[in-house]
């Protein structure tokens, strides 16, 4: 009965959370269409968050792009199939595991940090102060780091996908002595722009909905260290489920499309 | 309780009328009443929990009050839209608990932030550095400008958080535990710092403090909050020697 009761209460406990988080939601998109505009802070967010992921996502993207060329080799040997590796590669990591895994690594690296900087500046008063201040903290805080990492999760996944198709062409040189314009011939003859746009177009929602889950941990967070500890937490639990939830809808869609 | 009854004849900047704020079932407020003069220091004491936060934060519209009336300079702010609000608050400055300096911005940056909305009150000519300078020059940290907030101890934090404060020329200033967290010696520096400026400005302060010694070197009158309402209104020397037992609790050493 009491293990009943508390699952009912979690169950009550997430639906509310799922319903602030669409008014959330609904508030972002109410706001980033009115003035003034935080340019400024935008682009300072831009730069913080894109360039600042180049590295980890980088690396992310060769170790991938690596380890799968190494683990399919074998198989494909064994079918005589190695010719395919590049547009097997390529298609793989630019519709799937490019944007999954950048978004992923995003939402561990940006997500929690917006989630632990925003909740660290609720407990310290500091969102408040703004307030006072005659700043809308909602219109500077939320809305330039929601549309910053909408914006620079696309071009990180592109350039993770760049680097993965280098570390594949790089197992392939050394493994089977393929040249640069013989892989990259062979990626460009297998990718069709219906698997580019697509791909492309989710990565944006990857984006806003791991901004719109960090900024609402942080900017909702509970008082005190542990709050923001939760908040940072959390932000990466429920974002990476969002991607997944996302992730599948989009690959429904862009199915329903190709058939027709 | 105690009415005091020398009511001054200046202006009523700022007062609350049967204010009344609850979180759940916790009534925090349960109908306080107060006045702050032109030019007046007037302290508010309370036990931790007493909803002395809760009051100010009511007074700037970052919380919504449950009933009652709050006028700041013949403004009703419970009835005020957020850009009318914002324009009132500029002659509001609010020093907060923990100084809540912004980690991220350095020390000019963070003086110069409050400026950016609010070019209007100074014109167009607004010399954004020339405020900078005078108001770090006012609390004496001209050398700390371009260090980051990390890098300042707590009462310096507190002093370039008294600067933010001041560079809008506010009329009315709400201290928040202007002095909670720090050892007696800076703490007396920043009743000094308060007193100084009030002098310089003829601003009127709104002080929330647990802090005895703070109330009587600040205190020109003093509201004891408790249980939600202003029990007691009077000057230190009358509160401090009252015999009723609540009172006497705040001064007991």
């Amino acid at each position: 009965m009491l293990k009943l009761y508390s699952i009912k209460a979690q169950l009550n406990s997430f639906l509310i959370e799922i319903g602030e988080l669409s008014f959330f939601t609904v508030r972002f998109f109410k706001e980033a269409f009115k003035r003034p505009f935080e340019f400024k802070e935008l682009l300072r967010q831009c730069y913080n968050m894109g360039n600042r992921s180049l590295l980890l996502v980088g690396i992310t993207g060769f170790i991938i792009g690596l380890v799968l060329t190494l683990q399919t080799r074998p198989t494909l040997m064994e079918f005589g199939a190695v010719s395919w590796i590049p547009s097997m590669v390529s298609i793989s990591i630019v519709r799937e595991i490019g944007p999954i895994i950048t978004a992923l690594v995003c939402a561990g690296r940006i997500g929690s940090g917006i989630g632990a900087e925003l909740g660290s500046m609720r407990v310290t008063e500091q969102i408040d102060a703004m307030e006072v201040s005659g700043t809308n903290p909602f219109k500077y805080l939320v809305v330039t780091r929601v549309l910053a990492v909408t914006l620079m999760l696309p071009l990180l996944v592109i350039f993770g996908d760049v680097i993965a198709l280098f570390g594949s062409f790089l197992v392939e040189n050394i493994k089977g002595n393929v040249s640069f314009m013989l892989y990259f011939n062979q990626v460009f003859d297998a990718l069709e722009f219906g698997d580019i746009i697509p791909a492309t177009i989710k990565t944006f929602f990857f984006g806003l909905a791991i901004g719109l889950v960090g900024c609402f941990k942080g900017y909702y967070c509970e008082k005190g260290t542990e709050g923001v500890g939760k908040a940072a937490n959390s932000a990466v639990v429920l974002a990476s489920l969002l991607l997944f939830i996302i992730d599948f809808i989009a690959v429904f869609v862009t199915d329903i499309f190709y058939e027709l | 309780m105690i009415e005091h009854q020398n009511i001054s004849n200046r202006d009523i900047v700022l007062e609350i009328k049967d204010l009344h704020k609850s979180f759940g079932d916790n009534h925090v407020l349960n109908g306080f009443n107060m006045q702050l003069f032109q030019g007046e220091n007037l302290v508010i004491m309370g036990k931790s929990g007493s909803g002395k936060s809760v009051m100010i934060k009511c007074l700037v519209g970052l919380l919504e009050a449950d009933s009652g009336t709050i006028t700041v300079m013949h403004n009703d702010i419970t009835k005020l839209d957020q850009k009318a609000l914002d324009i009132l608050r500029a002659d509001i400055g609010f020093l907060f608990q923990g100084s809540a300096l912004y980690d991220s911005m350095t020390v000019r940056e963070n003086l110069e932030f409050p400026l950016r909305r609010h070019t209007k009150k100074f014109g167009k000519d607004m010399d954004t550095e020339k405020l900078v300078i005078e108001a770090l020059d006012n609390v004496g940290l001209i050398s700390a400008i371009d260090l980051m907030p990390s890098e300042l101890s707590g009462g310096m934090k507190r002093r370039v958080a008294l600067a933010r404060t001041l560079i809008l020329q506010p009329k009315i200033i709400l201290y928040d535990e202007p002095t909670s967290g720090l050892d007696p010696i800076t703490a007396k520096e920043i009743i000094i710092l308060m007193q100084d400026i009030q002098k310089k400005y003829g601003t009127s302060s709104l002080i929330i403090t647990h802090d005895v010694d703070c109330a009587r070197a600040i205190s020109d009158r003093m509201i004891l909050l408790i249980d939600g309402i202003d029990y007691a209104v009077g000057t230190y020397a009358e509160l401090s020697t009252s015999t009723d037992s609540k009172i006497k609790a705040f001064f007991k050493h």
